[in-house]
């Protein structure tokens, strides 16, 4: 009972907290601009409002059209479920449960450039092969980062690997992180969220051709992945597992709100890279994590 | 030196009787026309007149070192002639339009399409240049596009994410403005004047009101000629100030792209507070101007200038300080200074490939033969240049600005309406805040328009832009799109 109890609430949470992000990231933007910005629970109304409306479908897609934003956000919502929540824990901990983390983020990630692919646009497959190529980058930061969390706790599980603190190398590892953080969300500098230029877009370009119940299902899940990539950076980063659970909770909930409120700043204040750049920033991000592992490799042979 | 030239030469904003317009059979009257580009001579402006079924050409040449234009004709003609675009590429598009316009076929042009959208065809019907090869993939944006913007068509031949070709397809916002103003003046000819490209009101109308006062000999008092150098620049600041925030919102910097989007809306209002209408409508007449710049409105004026320029610089400081703007903006959609002379850019995106090429310098007419502003030239042909080129011209209109509100002229403000001479030519180069506008009006033997045309800067930096894709990455288009920023209703009038 209370197990099942717990999972609907973690489930409620995962479901229910994300689209806050991008309305508290937009709120940063008006603040720095001198302006009164959109409401912070904008993104709750659009999605509300799309779900509504009919689905306008090309006569050229597949199926696949409509089945790959469901799998994207099948996806995400299972790795969010794996990744456990300061001191609760996490809902189905197993054994190596991080690779699969990392597999359904990049199962995510297959889906939408599936989708983009279907309608045969210019557009989307131009999107997608930004979204793929700056991918191999991320991912390889991304395995950097939990290899040297895992050599660090001598665990591959995410509950464990995530409870203590990331160690000597904290400071390279939460760089590394919030460089994927932004790359993976689609964020200044790597792209640019609000821009309506579609020749300049990575991941909105992929999404244009989509419309109604099937574009709210990726509007979601695009803000459940940047409270995931929130969450676990926070988690990496601070020890958690070490703290009173209600200090642990304030403090994720804390952590979570400095990575927000880093993101806004960040793309207030920083201009969008060239997308010859973009490898650049990445490969850095890549070798933060990589030295973080060579820290936690050196810190356990000591 | 140009005193020897063939051409019939004559000061901006002049007129000189049509039959004294020296003319040539068809062939040579291209050969002397090239001829006189290879000697620096620049292209304003190459139209068709009819004469009965036949029709003659016009060359509007500019000696941008000698302060002079010239001017010649062929002899009326109907088919093929050999075409100037061989030689000289800044003809292209002029040749496409005669050709259009006229059915002159220039022979020998390699690229002969339709320039505007006409009963049955149009720049983006039939086969646009293809690249070919396995990697090569072809994108197509617009007529419609996602911003609030006119609609163009462009089309990219691709390899991965760099660019090849970009060939640009307009005319969608054809009116029928230059056949509407044959048999003019009319009474609506003036309004339709501010509307040839809304956001360089000032400019068409003062260009068109200096022609009509040229046709009839006389000038505008100085008082209006000072009042209308004044809206120029009020109009170049609101501009200039408005692309540079559109620039930052495309490299996605939040503080000059906000701060820029207000301070154009107060550039707009100074406009306003001389005439009532942000875009300068209502101000320039034939003969003179419609509202007065009282001292007390002046003072006014003044004192909301200051603040605006100071916070514009200071928007303008922080673009320039952030290393990931210069890193964005720099390097990215160059033209090379050969390429600029050889397509004949004008305005700032010449200015910006190190070209001095400024009109009120050049060929100063009106107040700006007694008041000049310094050119603002920047080399390097990139975003950079080109947003570089901007900042500094705010900075020196402002200035400008300045100097010219606490000297004004005296007088009245408007004289004798202009009664426009029979069988006479005049030209008259305004350097709007996009580059030069050229009008030139032909009076038939009752003073009513034989031809106007107009000539846009648009009409020759659109090419400029398709130039500077070259090689550059498709993502970057937009931006260089912002840089050039060039009317699409200026250019299909």
């Amino acid at each position: 009972m209370i197990v099942m109890l717990d999972l609907v609430l973690r489930l409620a949470l995962w479901l229910l907290l994300p689209p806050l992000l991008p309305g508290l990231i937009n709120k940063v933007k008006a603040w720095v601009a001198g302006r009164r910005g959109p409401p912070v629970l904008q993104l709750y109304h659009d999605l509300a409002r799309l779900w509504q409306k009919d689905v306008v479908l090309s006569n050229l897609a597949s199926p696949g059209f409509v089945i790959a934003p469901a799998v994207a956000w099948v996806a995400l919502v299972g790795a969010a479920m794996l990744l456990p929540l300061g001191p609760t824990g996490a809902a189905f901990g197993f054994r190596g449960d991080v690779l699969l983390l990392v597999y359904l983020l990049a199962l995510a990630r297959f889906a939408t450039a599936w989708a983009a692919l279907e309608t045969g646009s210019a557009f989307g497959g131009m999107g997608a092969a930004r979204e793929v190529s700056y991918a191999v980058l991320t991912e390889a930061a991304l395995v950097a980062a939990v290899l040297s969390l895992s050599v660090q706790s001598g665990s591959i599980t995410l509950a464990t690997l995530l409870a203590p603190a990331a160690g000597a190398g904290a400071v390279l590892l939460a760089g590394g992180l919030f460089a994927v953080l932004l790359a993976e969300n689609c964020r200044v500098p790597f792209d640019d969220p609000n821009t309506h230029l579609e020749l300049t877009m990575i991941h909105e370009v992929m999404v244009l051709d989509h419309s109604g119940p099937p574009l709210a299902v990726i509007l979601h899940g695009a803000s459940l992945k940047l409270l995931l990539f929130s969450v676990l950076l926070t988690e990496a980063v601070l020890p958690l597992g070490r703290l009173p659970p209600f200090v642990a909770a304030a403090a994720l909930a804390g952590g979570v709100l400095s990575v927000i409120l880093g993101v806004g700043l960040v793309e207030s204040l920083l201009a969008r890279f060239a997308f010859r750049r973009v490898p650049l920033l990445l490969t850095t991000a890549f070798l933060l994590c990589l030295f973080s592992l060579l820290v936690a490799w050196n810190g356990g042979a000591a | 030196m140009s005193a020897s030239s063939p051409f019939a030469l004559l000061p901006n904003a002049t007129s000189l009787p049509w039959a004294d317009v020296p003319e040539w059979a068809p062939a040579d009257f291209v050969g002397v026309t090239g001829a006189e580009l290879d000697r620096g001579a620049r292209l304003c402006s190459w139209f068709g007149v009819s004469e009965g079924d036949a029709t003659r050409l016009v060359a509007v040449l500019a000696f941008d070192a000698d302060n002079t234009l010239a001017l010649g004709r062929s002899t009326p003609f109907t088919g093929p002639y050999p075409a100037l675009t061989q030689s000289h590429p800044q003809a292209h598009l002029f040749e496409r339009e005669v050709w259009e316009q006229h059915g002159l076929i220039p022979a020998g042009h390699p690229w002969l399409k339709p320039v505007r959208r006409t009963a049955d065809d149009a720049p983006a019907n039939g086969e646009f240049f293809r690249v070919d090869g396995p990697e090569v993939h072809e994108v197509a944006v617009g007529p419609v596009h996602a911003g609030i913007i006119e609609p163009g068509h462009f089309r990219f031949q691709c390899a991965g994410e760099e660019v090849l070709h970009l060939e640009i397809a307009l005319g969608y916002q054809h009116r029928g403005l230059e056949t509407a103003l044959a048999g003019g003046p009319h009474r609506a000819t003036m309004i339709q004047m501010e509307t040839v490209a809304g956001d360089t009101t000032i400019a068409h109308a003062t260009a068109y009101a200096t022609v009509l006062e040229a046709l009839a000999g006389t000038e505008a008092p100085l008082r209006a000629q000072w009042l209308r150098a004044v809206a120029l620049e009020l109009e170049r600041l609101a501009n200039h100030t408005g692309d540079l925030g559109a620039l930052a919102n495309d490299v996605a910097f939040l503080p000059t792209s906000a701060a820029c989007g207000k301070l154009r809306g107060d550039f707009l209002n100074l406009t306003a507070l001389i005439c009532g209408n942000r875009f300068g409508r209502g101000l320039v007449r034939p003969g003179g101007c419609r509202q007065d710049l009282e001292p007390d409105r002046a003072a006014r004026l003044r004192e909301r200038l200051d603040p605006a320029l100071t916070d514009v610089a200071q928007a303008v400081a922080w673009f320039w300080d952030a290393a990931s703007v210069r890193a964005r903006l720099e390097n990215v959609g160059t033209v090379f200074p050969a390429q600029a002379a050889a397509i004949g850019l004008v305005g700032p995106a010449a200015r910006a490939c190190g070209l001095v090429r400024d009109v009120r310098y050049d060929h100063p007419a009106g107040w700006h033969r007694f008041g000049q502003a310094p050119v603002a030239v920047w080399p390097g042909g990139d975003v950079f240049a080109r947003a570089r080129v901007r900042s500094l011209e705010i900075q020196r209109s402002g200035e400008y600005l300045r100097e010219q509100l606490g000297a004004p002229a005296d007088g009245d403000l408007t004289g004798e309406p202009p009664l426009p001479a029979p069988d006479t030519l005049a030209v008259a180069l305004v350097e709007g805040w996009r580059g030069e506008v050229c009008h030139v009006a032909i009076t038939d033997a009752v003073g009513r328009f034989l031809r106007y045309k107009i000539t846009d800067p648009s009409f020759h930096n659109w090419t400029g832009l398709a130039l500077a894709l070259r090689g550059a990455a498709i993502s970057d288009f937009p931006l260089c799109n912002k840089s050039f920023n060039l009317s699409y209703c200026g250019f299909d009038l």
